[in-house]
């Protein structure tokens, strides 16, 4: 249980980290640390170096610009949950990361941290997709940005190269009054979920849905967007049985089946947990259901 | 491979050494320094039994590494109150059965004096909530949770507030 012998390397500039990382054989980045550790404290994972973003500033920071948040990958996810410009313009992230782990792994545990490690369960990995971010990456190669449903590959698998990591996230901002929801369902609060719902609506005049986006995450290998219930939704007027009719959609999905939950549970907790979401959603965006 | 000169203050005290990166923070409070009140449950972030606050927040020791708090404050279960003292928390868990064989106590303690110096009246959801990453295999929580919201009030009650 204690992890193999590595060197540790802490840069403080974005370039230094990038070099390291090109260059160090068996090199891995260190973020939080939350995920990470486990893995070397079980030998899981063997690394010769260790390469610590933690005190590489360019990597902090939250910033609006264009009609985008913009947060660095090494925010610490307790800092988001308490930021108020993530509260203001993205208020679906801010009610994800309540569920994120527990308090003393939301200290540590970062965002880009989150979105690299991709476990099927994670949230910020669902927010990303329900919101269509673009992820920004580093390497001594430069940057390039990659919208969120081409860096999420399949089960833990991203599109980051070895020697690659996660420098920024850009969540587009939807429009001021609109609805989001989020619903998990783990044994106990801060568990890995079994299945869970990030949905965010904008709706309109006559209660008319403009924009919808419906992303479950812990049912299948990856993230999913539930592309037939958001068609389902969108142009129409919004209720409650329009709700339930859309989130059976959910029911369409590949699950994953293991010892945590079959794939038919899964797919139930996907329709139920997705009505949910969507019924927050709308309730937020002001529509008396 | 991988020694590192590194510099901890723990408990308001400074201590310089030179350790292997592999070198958890855990381990190192409880091998270098000797303070071995801050416990290994299952050293892969889940029970809670490591938790210690590195500048103010709680973390797990045990998915840190020793290195990676240089230059960083750390407290202990050791640092809550001078040596042969008992903080209100503290004596709060004695009086409501807060512990039985007290290995999750020092992760308990710290998680609560987190949420206390963040929250001074927690409703107990909100304790319950707070404790969802410290496990105990004896009490069932409730003593716990009762200590909690026991010390709450004794410390607005103190506090004059």
């Amino acid at each position: 249980m204690k992890p193999a012998s590595f060197d540790y390397h802490a840069p403080r500039q974005l370039k230094e980290a990038a070099e390291l990382l090109a260059t160090l054989p068996n090199a891995k980045i260190l973020a939080g640390g939350q995920s990470l550790v486990p893995m070397m404290n079980f030998r899981y994972v063997i690394v010769d170096h260790l390469v610590d973003l933690g005190h590489v500033d360019d990597l902090r920071g939250i910033a609006v610009i264009d009609g985008r948040l913009r947060v660095g990958a090494m925010m610490r996810q307790r800092d988001l949950e308490t930021a108020p410009e993530i509260v203001r313009h993205c208020p679906l992230l801010a009610e994800a990361l309540h569920h994120v782990g527990h308090r003393q792994t939301r200290n540590r545990g970062t965002i880009g941290g989150s979105l690299a490690h991709a476990d099927p369960a994670a949230e910020l990995p669902a927010v990303c997709l329900a919101y269509d971010a673009v992820l920004h990456l580093a390497s001594i190669r430069g940057l390039r940005a990659v919208p969120f449903r081409e860096f999420s590959l399949g089960f833990m698998t991203t599109a980051l190269a070895p020697d690659e990591m996660i420098a920024a996230i850009e969540l587009p901002i939807w429009r001021l009054g609109h609805g989001y929801g989020f619903h998990e369902f783990a044994r106990r609060h801060g568990d890995f979920a079994l299945a869970g719902a990030a949905a965010l609506l904008d709706i309109g005049a006559g209660n008319v849905v403009r924009r919808a986006a419906l992303a479950l995450f812990g049912v299948a290998e990856q993230p999913v967007r539930v592309d037939a219930a958001e068609a389902a939704l969108i142009g129409k007027p919004i209720d409650a049985a329009l709700i339930q009719s859309a989130a059976a959609a959910a029911w369409l999905i590949e699950p994953i089946s293991d010892i945590h939950a079959g794939g038919d549970y899964r797919r139930h907790l996907a329709q139920v947990l997705g009505a949910r979401a969507l019924m927050d959603a709308a309730r937020r965006a002001g529509i008396d259901l | 491979m991988g020694k590192q000169a590194t510099r901890i203050s723990v408990n308001g005290k400074s201590h310089a050494r030179v350790v292997e990166a592999r070198l958890t923070l855990a381990d190192f409070l409880r091998h270098e320094l000797g303070l071995t009140g801050t416990h290994l449950g299952c050293e892969h972030g889940v029970c809670g039994t490591c938790t210690v606050l590195v500048d103010g927040r709680t973390a797990r020791s045990c998915l840190m590494f020793a290195v990676q708090a240089n230059g960083s404050e750390v407290t202990t279960v050791e640092g809550l109150v001078p040596d042969g003292e008992l903080s209100v928390l503290q004596q709060a868990f004695i009086d409501n059965h807060g512990l039985q064989c007290g290995f999750c106590t020092p992760g308990m303690l710290m998680t609560l004096t987190e949420l206390l110096r963040d929250n001074a009246a927690p409703s107990e959801q909100e304790v319950r909530e707070a404790l969802t990453g410290n496990l105990c295999r004896c009490t069932g929580y409730a003593g716990i949770v009762k200590a909690a919201l026991d010390a709450a009030q004794r410390l607005r009650a103190g506090s004059g507030a």
